[in-house]
């Protein structure tokens, strides 16, 4: 019986996070230190002329400035850390001042003039592919890959600009919302025989769709300090990910690997934003090398809106054909992506969800995405495929209704199991039981009943019911595992996984004290700064901790064990095999009184040396473990190992929602009256922070379907929402204080502890359910929109137009 | 435009007196800006989109505070906090519009610090505005918002001489109802303005909401029995239900005999730079039963003259049928 996996406990860090005593980045002070503060493009697009920076340098307490200039250049369509010459974003960073005091460095900022050109720009993906219609960069409009994506969050490399333009009865089709025929589209993927999909159909529908961006809003604003000692770099810095920064970090430094400290206890929040080294750390970094002396650069939150990240806006079209007997036989989909100013959207990944939502027989997806002046663009929560869900899950009530079947047992029909697919070359997964999820979800929430109750509630309210699926993507393979045991006998586990806030750093080390059956209270968690000596890890994003790093721990326990066997025959005598583990002893399995304490192993580890404590390690380790293992060599038993556990597939993390609003056709507010989540995540490894994920995501589901959005200005490119308020995160009173959930908790047979991430489905099931229930409570009425917001539902029950009908994105 | 968020050097000044607080904001006039809660304040300076050479802080003036019972009503000290109005028994008892109004400002967090005063008399909430561009109200000559293309969902329905942007209060509306009597005071003396006669609109000035001119103080707030146990109705539609400006709000007063109206205040908020009296809708339904066939039969006469901007045309649905509600109570 699992004494770890599957039971709580408190992570080492609660009592910091409850007291204020642990500290961010912001909160670490040096001596000498010095404020920067950046100075921002005030134009949507443009051409640096002139920088003059004198009359700021002359003022008292200021001690430089840091330009483009300082730093290797980055060619489109790589996202600089100060714009070089063009700028193509209100609030893109232009260069940075020190002073002594932060006073002093805004004060400055307003002292220095820059002479700008300006350019056209464009804040509509539409409108940029429209002949004639403008470039946010003067290369061109698209982002073209030469080179495969990268994992999530990742940087582009291997891209290029294009000038794109489509045939303006293209452009007029999906104005009105129809298939843009003639189109050019930069990703395009088809399986089965679409047309024979389409002519086999019982019904289809054909549907336009708009989903706005929004802003990631951390509510720790990215702030680095750094400082340089004996030719190291000491980085305090704010990201989701710990070991995953080192590489990039370093070379934006231009230091070897081991020349770089990189310090991240805390971080006030990323959701996809700050999985990696992101461009402006480099301003960070070599300013401090440039001034010597250590260098805070706080920006403002309003800043946090211009470079924090983004989720990238689409436009579509989709048709989908199902047959009699509710399968869905065929999906054309078309998705214009609004990637902002560094041009990578989502699409790929919103067809992947509709892949895992309905298993079609056949399916072709064509994509593009187009710059506009707008943010830059990233990860946020399930990119692609939670805004996917929230405007799918209205189309796909509707196709269900086509047929008259129950909207549950259509997608009960269609959803992906075991045996099914993901995405456009139609990998197979590691397990998936969505169907259990979706009867347990429907036990749970009363579906039937609830669907029985009269829809009127008086007063001119009305109730909606609705069911989403959100799915991503649920883990990782090939990092590495590091662990000691220590003479004292107590498991020291290196954890490289960052501390987002979720606890998985710690919650994935649980797998090493279960693997080892040493209890909790004898283990000690190493992580937040690489001099800790940390492995290479998986970036703390796209819901793969728990799949990744619980095997990594896993496979690195196993190590410990095999040399605790070892060292354990070589005193003791027999062979490894012989020997077994438990109470924290090893023994002969024939005779348990024979054995030795771990304490006695980790000592005989020292003196044996070699693989044992660490002076010999795996050839296969990464180059950032290698370095970890030879910094804790001596100094105990090591367990290093990089996950070569066979399998194969991509574990999926799926979570199903049913909700229940009450709608005030009046105002065209509604509130929640019921949610029910229920995953299939795997085996729940740590059920408190499996509950808090689920509340969590399913608030912001709510924000995703209903309230967030940006809005910029055709006219001048500003954006209208850059403050927190402004932005409309849902508050605790636009969510229900009660959410029911639960877990299939069916083990996932590629990982020894069962687990699967759930993270970024949370957020894309409680928008689906939400916008179910919306087209509910509205006869079926599909807005096609997400948000669908407070104004749309008014002015449906008005009988007015809402704006986005004509598929305008960044707009109300 | 260069994002801050630390407050620029300026004089500060923090008089306990009222008297001293007149002598000063007398002798600096438009150099200095008034604060009270800050809530407002805040932004407009560390966003530099305003900018002064001093700050007059009012919050240790004790006889600004508290809610006072008069002869013929009540006096609410203008730096009052709105969750004091909220709380406030009397309030609750005979004027539970204002507290109604109150309790859905903002969030608490800023309904502990934010005054009466200064929620009534905030500034508009238009974002071009806000974000220091040369607009009308800011002393250039055009508007932003009021374009085919502008982004103005939350702007104005109604008397938008040059400037679209709207009253951002949930209070005002509620004082103009209970006819409310604002006190200002100056270094030349002590004068009263009527609520309805406070706020003022953009064809009157465009670069103010209230009668305030530099010298003045709101010192008080006050509210005659005229409407003391009415019936009331507030409501406040909101993207959120926290922590958000009103889409429409409506504070409505009703002096009823049996069922009939006898007499009745019906104030929306955000739908103009000033709260909006209903007055044609007040006047339809006096001597009418308080029924939903009187609210259908006048309900579109809320909005007569209004003028749907590009993306705030919903308002006029909502606003009809916030005042149908109101009626209906």
């Amino acid at each position: 019986m699992s004494t770890h996996i599957g039971v709580d406990f408190t992570p080492p860090d609660i009592a910091g996070k409850v007291t204020g005593e642990i500290k961010y980045a912001e909160d670490y002070k040096r001596e000498g230190m010095v404020f920067a503060r950046l100075l921002t493009s005030p134009l949507p697009a443009g051409r640096v002329v002139n920088i003059d920076a004198s009359e700021a340098l002359r003022m008292d307490g200021v001690v430089g400035v840091f330009t483009a200039d300082d730093l290797p250049p980055v060619p489109p369509p790589g996202n600089p850390a100060l714009a070089s010459e063009y700028v193509t974003y209100v609030g893109q960073p232009i260069l940075a001042v020190a002073a002594i005091t932060e006073e002093i460095a805004e004060s400055a900022i307003d002292k220095i003039r820059v002479d700008f050109e300006r350019r056209d720009f464009v804040v509509d993906p539409i409108e940029s592919l429209t002949p004639g219609g403008s470039n946010a960069y003067p290369e061109g409009n698209v982002l073209v890959r030469t080179r495969e994506e990268g994992p999530e969050g990742a940087p582009i490399v291997g891209a290029e600009i294009k000038d794109i333009k489509w045939p303006q009865s293209a452009i007029d089709a999906i104005k009105t919302g129809k298939e843009p025929v003639g189109g050019e589209f930069t990703t395009e993927w088809a399986f089965g025989d679409v047309d024979a999909g389409f002519a086999d159909a019982a019904a289809i529908i054909e549907e336009p769709f708009v989903t706005i961006g929004y802003p990631h809003h951390s509510l720790e604003a990215r702030t680095g300090m750094a400082y340089w000692e004996n030719g190291k770099c000491y980085f305090h810095g704010s990201s989701q990910s710990q070991s995953a920064n080192n590489a990039g970090l370093a070379r934006m430094l231009n230091i070897d690997l081991a020349d770089l400290v990189f310090i991240n206890e805390a971080t006030g929040g990323g959701f996809g934003s700050k999985i990696g080294p992101y461009p402006f750390m480099a301003i960070t970094g070599n300013f401090s090398k440039v001034l010597n002396r250590p260098v805070q650069l706080r920006i403002t939150r309003e800043q946090e809106f211009y470079i924090g990240s983004a989720r990238s806006g689409m436009q579509g079209w989709i048709k989908i054909g199902v047959k009699e007997n509710g399968k869905v036989s065929a999906v054309d989909l078309v998705i214009v992506n609004d990637g902002g100013a560094t041009g990578g959207g989502s699409g790929n990944s919103s067809a992947q969800h509709v892949t895992v939502a309905y298993q079609p027989e056949s399916m072709r997806y064509r994509g593009i995405s187009v710059y506009t002046n707008t943010t830059p663009r990233g990860a946020q929560r399930g990119p692609g495929q939670n805004e996917m869900a929230a405007v799918l899950a209205p189309m796909t009530d509707k196709v269900a209704r086509a047929i008259d079947m129950d909207r549950v047992a259509f997608r009960r029909t269609n959803v992906l199991d075991s045996d099914g697919f993901q995405g456009g070359s139609q990998g197979p997964v590691t397990s998936a039981f969505v169907r259990e999820a979706l009867d347990q979800g429907m036990r749970t929430f009363g579906w039937q009943d609830k669907i029985a109750q009269p829809k009127d509630m008086g007063n001119n309210k009305v109730r909606g019911v609705g069911v989403g699926i959100g799915y991503h993507g649920a883990g990782g393979r090939g990092y590495d595992g590091l662990l000691r045991i220590g003479t004292d006998g107590r498991l020291y586990i290196h954890s490289g996984v960052g501390n987002l806030g979720t606890y998985s750093y710690a919650g994935t080390c649980r797998a090493a004290a279960e693997a080892l059956q040493v209890p909790w209270d004898k283990c000690d968690i190493l992580h937040g700064r690489s001099d800790r000596h940390l492995p290479h890890s998986s970036g703390q994003g796209g819901s793969n901790t728990i799949f990744t790093h619980t095997r990594t721990n896993w496979v690195a326990a196993q190590d410990a064990i095999t040399k605790l066997k070892e060292i354990a025959a070589t005193d003791l005598g027999g062979s490894a095999d012989d020997y077994e583990i438990g109470d924290e002893r090893v023994f002969l399995s024939s005779n348990p009184s024979q054995g030795i304490t771990y304490a006695q192993a980790a000592q005989r580890a020292i003196e044996l040396g070699g693989k044992y404590s660490g002076q010999e390690y795996p050839d296969d380790i990464n180059p950032l473990t290698q370095l970890a293992v030879q910094g804790i060599a001596g100094s105990g038993l090591v367990g290093v190992a990089k996950d070569n556990i066979p399998g194969q597939g991509q574990p999926p993390g799926v979570l199903v929602g049913f909700m229940e609003i009450e709608m005030d056709k009046d105002t065209g507010k509604y509130e929640i009256l019921d949610y029910t989540a229920i995953a299939d995540c795997g085996t729940v490894v740590h059920p408190t922070n499996f509950n808090n994920a689920m509340r969590g995501g399913a608030v912001w589901g709510v924000g995703l379907a209903g309230l967030e959005r940006h809005v910029y200005d055709p006219q001048n490119g500003l954006p209208a929402n850059t403050g927190l308020y402004q932005s409309k995160p849902p508050t605790n009173m636009d969510v229900p204080i009660d959410t029911q959930m639960g877990a299939v908790n069916i083990p996932d047979p590629q990982n020894p502890t069962g687990g699967r991430g759930i993270g970024e489905p949370t957020q894309g099931a409680s928008a689906a359910a939400l916008a179910s229930a919306i087209s509910d409570a509205l006869d079926g009425h599909t807005f096609n929109t997400a948000p669908t917001t407070t104004d749309m539902i008014i002015n449906h029950l008005a009988g007015n137009t809402y704006s986005t009908k004509s598929l305008k994105t960044n707009t109300f | 435009m260069p994002s801050h968020d630390v407050m620029p050097n300026m004089e500060l000044y923090q008089p306990v007196q009222v008297e001293d607080a007149l002598a000063i904001a007398d002798r600096l006039a438009e150099r200095a800006w008034l604060v009270g809660g800050g809530q407002d304040t805040y932004g407009w300076l560390k966003d530099r989109a305003k900018s002064v050479d001093a700050m007059i802080d009012l919050s240790a003036i004790e006889s600004l505070r508290g809610i006072r019972e008069t002869s013929d009503g009540i006096e609410i000290g203008a730096l009052t906090t709105l969750t004091e109005v909220t709380e406030s028994e009397v309030i609750q008892q005979q004027y539970s519009l204002l507290s109604m109004a109150a309790s859905r400002v903002a969030s608490p967090q800023i309904r502990n610090i934010g005054t009466l005063g200064g929620n009534a008399s905030q500034d508009v909430r238009c974002w071009y505005y806000r974000r220091g561009l040369d607009c009308y109200r800011a002393g250039g000559n055009l508007c932003y918002a009021d374009t085919p293309q502008g982004m103005n969902r939350e702007h104005s329905l109604f008397e938008t001489s040059r400037c679209v942007a709207a009253s951002p209060s949930d209070t005002a509306p509620a004082l103009v109802a209970l006819d409310a009597t604002m006190v200002i005071q100056s270094s030349s003396g002590v004068r009263t303005v009527a609520a309805e006669d406070y706020f003022v609109g953009p064809a009157n000035d465009i670069e103010n909401t209230t009668v305030l001119r530099p010298g003045d103080i709101l010192t008080a707030v006050r509210i005659p029995n005229t409407w003391a146990n009415a019936s009331f109705y507030f409501e406040k539609v909101a993207d959120r239900n926290v922590w958000d400006f009103a889409l429409v709000n409506i504070a409505a007063a009703f002096k009823l005999s049996g069922d009939t109206i006898q007499e009745s205040r019906i104030v929306a908020g955000s739908v103009q730079a000033t709260p909006r009296r209903v007055s044609n809708v007040e006047n339809a339904i006096r001597g009418q039963s308080r029924s939903a066939a009187t609210a259908d039969s006048v309900a579109s006469m809320a909005t007569d003259g209004a003028r749907a901007l590009a993306h705030n045309g919903f308002k006029i649905p909502l606003m009809e049928n916030l005042v149908k509600r109101a009626i209906i109570g």
